[in-house]
């Protein structure tokens, strides 16, 4: 029995979300290896070597696998997959565009999203937005998993010394082209491995009120999140969503500000271990989550919690 | 060209659901049903692409019980042709839909199908990509923007991090995200006129389709409830209570 997972990363860097995904993966219990699919992606393999609890570590290396396209990617793990009992991909855009591909083509079913393992066979994943968690049993001999990354602990990284074995196995469909990337530069931590995270909604009003917030969590060190209808206003740029149909997040330390808390939005957010809320209106369902609630205008208290902390 | 649309009946995004006594499953008798909100920005995407003339006929197809007729008519209201409800038994999984709509696919031949990228009940954001592999399609999923340009479309993608475009050879699957476009109302008479057009009712089965599940639910529960939180009165009660009590600053 052994678990492959397929590493999260930008051919540069292995994202931290692949060190949650290998707990989910010990949780099972099975030996562990890792696949680096990608180009020019060696500096992600040996990261990936050092991660604890890896024995081995595959490297696809080639421009067929640059942006990563399911197309070219989902054959790959197929081809890889035969002698394995689980495949788990962390539960990022990557992870769910490409998983669902590779267990079609293997003819099991996909199991999104596990937020616990039970037993090598049996997980619990959110339903409904979060308002019910189903514990699913498979019977597929293949596994196929997505792991929300904030519901499992990071492994250690550092002190692993997997073995690094190149791939050399090309799967290129002509079917798909890549045209062009617009990443979001920012300074601040990552949304979904940030231990605080400050978040606005609605009630911010602005682009430029988004500001408060910023200054705020760069005082804290936080990362800064939003609601829908701060993206769909256009205050916030969309991949700074956090909900249902966004980011999943379990920081520390929530702070939502100008939020009503409508269920799409808490479904993204209700596991953070603190929530607090402000908002001026004092029936606002946030307000049902929050551990701590301050009823005001953000205007107000957003200037005075900045200077104070 | 053709355009395939898949649409499901979920319970209603605003309804606030609850975990039945046997805890099997969510109590969803007498609540209020309706297509799911991707669903219904996949519709008015093909909608728009037909109004711009780069498609001829949209077709909307659900997986489902007679009940989702309802929804299949709703979407005939807001501009689709015709409609094909696949009759099959309630809660099939991913896998399941996806074989049988590659069935409808390979019938109906269409140069784009377009489906929501998840359904707000099962949450699974599969069937997309499932179709697009039993299919060998190519697929660009959580779409915000789609640009159909002779034999290929433009899909620019929402990715943690930004945005990503892809080009695609048609024929190809696309996902809707939820800032692809803004779903429009039926009106009174597109509604009347709706009830007109043709609906065709085939059987699951009747296509030599494997829908038996693969995964066995063993429970569902309600999420563990959060301690109701106290409400302070100032920035510095606050401040406070973070340090010394929460201890997360």
């Amino acid at each position: 029995m052994k678990t492959l997972i397929i590493a999260e990363h930008d051919n540069l860097h292995l994202n931290p979300v692949t060190l949650n995904t290998v707990q989910a993966a010990t949780q099972i219990g099975n030996e562990i290896h890792l696949l680096v699919a990608g180009y020019g992606c060696q500096a992600v393999a040996q990261a990936a070597a050092k991660i604890h609890g890896v024995t081995q570590v595959f490297v696809a290396d080639n421009e067929a696998y640059a942006h990563q396209l399911a197309e070219n990617v989902a054959p790959l793990i197929v081809d890889v997959a035969q002698s394995y009992s689980h495949i788990l991909a962390p539960a990022t855009t990557q992870g769910k565009n490409v998983l669902p591909r590779v267990a079609a083509l293997y003819d099991v079913a996909q199991i999104s999203d596990i937020i616990a393992v039970v037993s090598a066979d049996t997980f619990k994943r959110p339903i409904y937005a979060g308002n019910a968690i189903a514990t699913v049993k498979s019977e597929d001999c293949l596994k196929v998993i997505t792991v929300r990354g904030s519901s499992f602990a990071p492994v250690e990284s550092g002190s692993g010394n997997a073995s690094i074995e190149p791939l050399s196995q090309v799967f290129k469909s002509d079917k798909v082209s890549f045209v062009r990337e617009q990443l979001e530069k920012t300074a601040r931590p990552e949304l979904n491995a940030a231990r605080i995270v400050v978040s606005g909604g609605r009630g911010v009003g602005s682009r430029e009120n988004f500001a408060l917030l910023e200054q705020l969590a760069d005082k804290l060190g936080a990362a800064v999140g939003a609601s829908r209808a701060a993206v769909d206003s256009g205050y916030a740029q969309n991949d700074l969503q956090v909900g249902q149909t966004g980011k999943i997040v379990a920081p520390d330390l929530y702070i939502a500000v100008g939020i009503s808390g409508a269920i799409q939005h808490l479904a993204g957010m209700k596991e953070s271990k603190i929530i607090v809320a402000i908002n001026k209106d004092d029936e606002s369902p946030i307000f049902q989550v929050a551990d701590y609630g301050l009823v005001g205008d953000l205007f107000d208290v957003l200037p005075e919690l900045t200077s104070k902390i | 060209m053709k355009i395939l649309v898949a649409v499901k009946r979920v319970v209603d995004y605003n309804v606030k659901i609850s975990v039945n006594a046997s805890q099997t499953g969510v109590e969803t008798t007498n609540l209020k049903m309706s297509m799911n909100p991707f669903c219904e920005i996949a519709v008015e995407e093909a909608i728009r692409q037909k109004e711009k003339g780069y498609a001829d006929e949209v077709v909307v197809v659900s997986v489902g019980s007679q009940a989702s007729q309802e929804q299949l008519r709703a979407a005939l209201a807001l501009g689709a042709d015709r409609a094909i409800l696949v009759e099959a038994e309630e809660g099939l999984e991913s896998l399941a839909v996806a074989k049988l709509l590659a069935a409808v696919v390979r019938q109906e031949q269409p140069e784009l199908v377009i489906l929501g990228k998840q359904a707000i009940d099962s949450d699974a954001n599969q069937t997309g990509q499932m179709l697009a592999a039993l299919t060998g399609y190519p697929q660009g999923t959580f779409a915000s923007e789609v640009n159909i340009v002779e034999k290929s479309v433009a899909v620019t993608r929402e990715i943690d991090g930004g945005l990503q475009t892809l080009s695609l050879v048609l024929p190809a699957i696309i996902t809707t995200d939820l800032r692809l476009n803004e779903p429009r109302y039926a009106s009174l008479p597109n509604i009347m006129k709706a009830k007109r057009k043709p609906l065709d009712v085939v059987s699951a089965a009747d296509y030599d389709i494997d829908t038996r599940p693969r995964l066995t639910t063993v429970s569902v529960v309600a999420p563990a409830q959060r301690e109701s939180g106290i409400r302070v009165s100032s920035v510095d009660e606050l401040l406070n209570k973070l340090k010394n009590e929460a201890k997360v600053i």
